[in-house]
């Protein structure tokens, strides 16, 4: 090895913490870029596969009923290679040992049983036998969550029959990856389940016996899915299509979409700011040690070292921490990226995960760190390179002092000489201070874009659990029905407060814009159910017309007082224009209502529900939920406050996880810029400091000059931070505002407090590490060595 | 006589500080012989540490031209005196100058690791009798030795001139003795002209030619007759 690599080496280790703390910053950024991108390839890839092998269909659609005949001509529309026809329709569970009342998604399973589209893949046991009408085999998730195995059986209210049902086997589905009980919020596998059972016993169950109503078709590759979708609908028309619709619509994909999204999102905005600040840290860490080894850099070139291979030396220093960074980061990432990638596959009930992380990602990765970090330091090193030999070996002059307005301000305001010397020093470095600031700030607005969410989100359950839903449970019933069934419900145990509510499946049009919706009618003065207007106060729905959400109305392109073309797909499915008669802000859904005696009156009907909102006595719930199961004419009950428990406890469980994960970032990032500033300033103030205590100083007096200056460096971070947080925090509501809710904007003063309180702690006690090396200083030999 | 290895004529080197230009150097001719050693003296700040920078290739005179054997070294790239310094020049600085990070050993190796023909680093600090403190690093050492360990970085190239600022500056006179006697060793053993910049009168009776500096000009060449052994000056 050479003399100057050893050099290189040597000097290495001499700096190994503030290498090390640049080098986590830098870890930080690899790792990242590693997980998002290996995340996102995972999770792509394994959708494929998954997609692929299970023969995901391209095209759905739902109808009341058709005939079975009506396959054949679905399947002559061009570019169609498989037809799928089945039943579906939901039933309430009774489940042993839970008195909860659980819903079940029940779907024909072929008398071939061979099904050609969405094939489940059989996790345990095996597929129901089409003879027998009591086999069936249910998704997963279900499974799991109600400790179900084959051989296990439940009952279920088909038809106004209570049936018995036994297990045979559990399966996943490339269609219920994500699964959402109808009115619910967020899964709940234990009060939601997927159902296969033989056609017959599906079709005995919902009258459907020659018919279907849901269809799943497979193109050819490359055949465009408008037309298609378009075909379909046509034929599906006279037996009450709802309208058909591509695998982009479908929950599961639509899902999985935005989640790609986010990870696409993470993985282009927070690598990058991490290089930067570690950029950053090795410029400020190299133009200091070019300061302190001028004389070396003198006498290398005095005995021929050329300018390239100087400037390599200095470049090769800021390498070192490159590598030693992106190699934490390498293995972090991979790590991280492994346990996450799997913690995905639970989350999405994926079977398996393809997981590998190509090496360009690694590669990429790398070079990125690799080319930061160089780019701090070459402007340092090209000033090594360039130091006139004969000049670098003489002591450089002392840096210029020059009396200043701010000076006088300082003298004449009667500051101690040592706070004179702190500010002077922020003074004499102005951009150097400010970049310090800068990479505080940006710690700071770490944390804040990060915790401001729990507010936003407490707004958004506050909202709509307290002020729009305040109903204890919904019941849902399978056909609109007279609203004497009110008192029916009143009736039933534990039952207070009742409420009827309405909803039906339109399509809204203006143009050529459209929009299928869930029309939401009720009479005026609900209590329960409430619409509110852009104050928070609760509105009715005014007759002779419809109201919209303004993110409705915008995606139409409709204003106040417009004409909207309104096709009902659930009953006589006809078509009315009505009014928009108003709009409402509101945070989430794309809501439209219509009063309850005005849409009945278009029916040309007497007024009729499908949900009844209630509010219940606790004390009697178990009772309601055994009464409940034995209505065949209900579908489900929606228990709001359980709703409004697993929303909060999976919005909990990440937001502490994410929490954790940017308050540790902006720790690491605090901690690499205010332990390297804080050691940069020791190393230009020790023979300052040294020649102070030997004035007499004490170690106190001493301290305060080293911490006073780092604190106010980031004392002055701290409006930058939250300037910054606050608009990463906007940025960060517009971009997860999405067709289904947006995220409303809470920034409260203590998350600004709790973003400055975690900055300055963790710089006061870095400042506080390096401070220990004052204790240290060797009087003596400070004032002997020649700078 | 010798051949002649260094010519200079008419160099001037002014430094621009603004209000002032100081005259470093007013015009200076010279030269200097092979296999001599030469003593530069004159008062602080008459010139001697800049005449030696633009005679080892460290800097550049502001006008005037410098030849070494038959180059001329103003005619010079950076580059050229890069290479130039690297395989004729060993210098010895008055601080020493040595590498805190590198031991004895290490920090001769920096100049052989470079140079077209070095001797082993062990060899060199053999010559200069450091051959037992070869692993020690600079704050392990006295001044003397480190100086030493400077001469012996500076001639381990084996250089064709050795240029030394003020080498035992820093030294008391026994050990300044032990550091001129190595450098005297130096020039007889191997032939290497070797030019020593002192502000000590007294060194000037182990040369083989002094030449006063007065001004940023020289004021007299002097040629000794009779040369002293180091041990024989006292100071
Ligand atoms: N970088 C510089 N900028 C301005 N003036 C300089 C610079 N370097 C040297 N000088 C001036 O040039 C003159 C000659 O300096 P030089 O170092 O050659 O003197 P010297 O004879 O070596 O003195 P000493 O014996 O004190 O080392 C001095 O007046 C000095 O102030
Ligand atoms: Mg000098």
């Amino acid at each position: 090895m050479q003399a100057i690599d050893r050099k290189l080496l040597r000097d290495f280790q001499r700096l190994w913490i503030q290498a090390i703390a640049i080098a986590l910053v830098l870890a930080c950024g690899v790792a990242i870029l590693l997980t998002s991108v290996g995340m996102y390839v995972a999770l792509s890839e394994t959708r494929t596969a998954y997609y692929e092998r299970n023969r995901f269909a391209d095209v759905f659609s739902h109808t009341i009923r058709a005939p079975l005949s009506l396959v054949p001509e679905i399947a002559q529309i061009e570019g169609v290679t498989g037809v799928e026809p089945r039943i579906s329709g939901h039933a309430i569970l009774d489940i042993p040992g839970r008195t909860r009342t659980a819903v079940g998604r029940i779907l024909s399973f072929p008398e071939s049983s061979n099904p050609t589209l969405n094939v489940p893949l059989l996790i345990e046991g095996w597929f129901p036998d089409p003879t027998d009408t009591n086999e069936i085999m249910v998704n997963a998730p279900f499974a799991e969550a109600n400790g179900f195995h084959p051989g296990d059986s439940f009952s279920a209210n088909l038809s106004g029959q209570k049936r018995s049902l036994t297990i045979v086997g559990t399966a996943q589905s490339p269609e219920f990856i994500y699964t959402i009980g109808p009115g619910a919020m967020m899964p709940d596998n234990e009060a939601f389940g997927i159902i296969w059972m033989s056609e017959r016993a599906a079709a005995a169950a919902f009258d459907m016996t020659g018919a279907f109503n849901e269809v799943a078709l497979s193109l050819a590759v490359g055949t465009a899915t408008e037309p298609v979708i378009d075909a379909l609908d046509e034929l599906l028309e006279p037996f009450g299509g709802l309208g058909a619709f591509d695998r982009t619509t479908h929950p599961t994909d639509a899902f999985l979409d935005a989640e790609l999204n986010q990870l696409k999102g993470m993985a282009a905005i927070l690598p990058p700011i991490f290089f930067a600040i570690a950029g950053f840290l090795v410029s400020m860490v190299m133009s200091r040690i070019i300061a302190l080894e001028r004389s070396e850099i003198g006498l290398l070139k005095a005995v021929g070292y050329t300018n390239t291979e100087i400037c390599l030396h200095y470049l090769m220093l800021a390498g070192l921490i490159a590598v030693v960074g992106v190699l934490i980061g390498w293995v972090a990432g991979t790590l991280l990226a492994r346990t996450l990638a799997w913690q995905y596959a639970q989350f999405f009930n994926f079977p398996y995960v393809i997981f590998h992380v190509s090496y360009w990602v690694y590669a990429a990765a790398g070079l990125a760190g690799l080319a930061t970090t160089s780019l701090g330091a070459v402007q340092s090193a090209l000033k090594a390179a360039n130091l006139a030999p004969a000049v670098a070996m003489q002591p450089p002059a002392p840096p210029r002092f020059k009396r200043s307005v701010i000076d006088r301000a300082m003298t004449a305001m009667r500051l101690t000489q040592s706070t004179i010397m702190i500010l002077r020093s922020v003074l004499r470095w102005p951009v150097r201070s400010l970049l310090t600031s800068l990479g505080l700030a940006l710690a700071v607005a770490a944390v804040i874009a990060s915790i401001f969410i729990n507010d936003s989100l407490d707004e958004i359950v506050d909202l709509t659990f307290y002020q729009t839903n305040r109903q204890d449970a919904m019941l849902l019933f399978a056909e609109d029905v007279p609203e004497t069934v009110l008192e029916d419900v009143r009736n039933l145990p534990g039952v207070m407060q009742v409420e009827g509510q309405q909803f039906h499946t339109a399509i809204l049009r203006n143009g050529h814009r459209t929009k299928r919706v869930a029309i939401d009618s009720r009479r005026p003065g609900t209590d329960l159910s409430r619409v509110l207007d852009d104050q928070g106060e609760p509105i009715d729905v005014p007759p002779g017309g419809i109201l919209l959400s303004r993110r409705l109305a915008n995606h139409l392109g409709v204003k106040d007082g417009d004409q909207l073309e309104t096709e009902f797909l659930s009953g006589r499915r006809e078509t009315f224009e009505l009014t928009v008669i108003g709009l409402v802000d509101q945070h989430l859904g794309l809501g439209a209502y219509v009063d309850l005696e005005y849409l009945n009156a278009l029916f040309r009907q007497a007024p009729q529900i499908s949900t009844v909102n209630v509010t219940l006595d606790d004390s009697q719930i178990d009772a309601l939920h055994t009464a409940i199961k034995d209505i065949p004419s209900l579908t489900g009950i929606i228990e709001m406050n359980v709703n409004r428990r697993s929303f909060q406890d999976t919005i909990e469980n990440n937001i502490v996880v994410m929490n954790t994960i940017y308050i540790a970032i902006a720790v690491m990032i605090t901690v690499g810029v205010s332990y390297n500033a804080a050691r940069i300033q020791l190393s230009e103030r020790a023979r300052e400091l040294a020649s102070l205590r030997i004035l007499g100083f004490g170690r106190g007096d001493v301290s305060y000059i080293l911490i006073g200056e780092m604190m106010l460096i980031a004392l002055i971070a701290q409006p930058i931070g939250w300037l910054l947080g606050a608009w990463i925090a906007r940025a960060m509501t517009n971009a997860f505002t999405s067709d289904l809710y947006a995220i409303p904007l809470v920034l409260k003063p203590a998350v600004f407090a709790t973003g400055s309180l975690v900055v300055l702690g963790t710089a006061f006690v870095s400042v506080m590490i390096v401070r220990r090396r004052l204790d240290r200083l060797d009087l003596v030999s400070v004032m002997k060595t020649r700078e | 006589m010798s051949e002649i290895i260094f010519r200079t004529e008419g160099i001037t080197k002014v430094y621009d500080t603004g209000e002032v230009k100081v005259y470093a150097l007013a015009g200076v001719d010279l030269e200097l012989f092979k296999g001599e050693l030469t003593v530069l003296l004159g008062p602080s700040g008459s010139g001697k540490s800049t005449l030696l920078n633009i005679l080892g290739g460290l800097d550049h005179a502001t006008e005037g031209r410098v030849w070494f054997d038959d180059t001329e070294l103003t005619e010079m790239t950076d580059r050229g005196l890069t290479k130039y310094r690297r395989d004729h020049v060993g210098f010895v600085f008055q601080f020493y100058n040595l590498v805190p990070s590198l031991t004895a050993r290490e920090n001769v190796q920096l100049v052989t690791d470079v140079a077209p023909d070095p001797m082993p680093a062990e060899e060199a600090l053999g010559l200069v009798g450091l051959g037992e403190r070869m692993d020690h690093f600079p704050s392990e050492m006295s001044g003397g030795e480190q100086q030493r360990v400077a001469i012996a970085r500076a001639i381990a190239k084996r250089p064709q001139i050795l240029l030394c600022d003020e080498p035992t500056g820093a030294l008391d006179s026994t050990t300044g003795v032990q550091v001129l006697e190595v450098l005297r060793d130096i020039n007889e053993r191997f032939g290497t002209t070797t030019v020593v910049i002192t502000h000590n009168a007294e060194i000037q009776r182990m040369a083989h030619r002094v030449i006063f500096f007065q001004d940023g000009k020289i004021s007299e060449t002097r040629v000794n007759t009779e040369r002293l052994a180091p041990s024989e000056i006292a100071w």
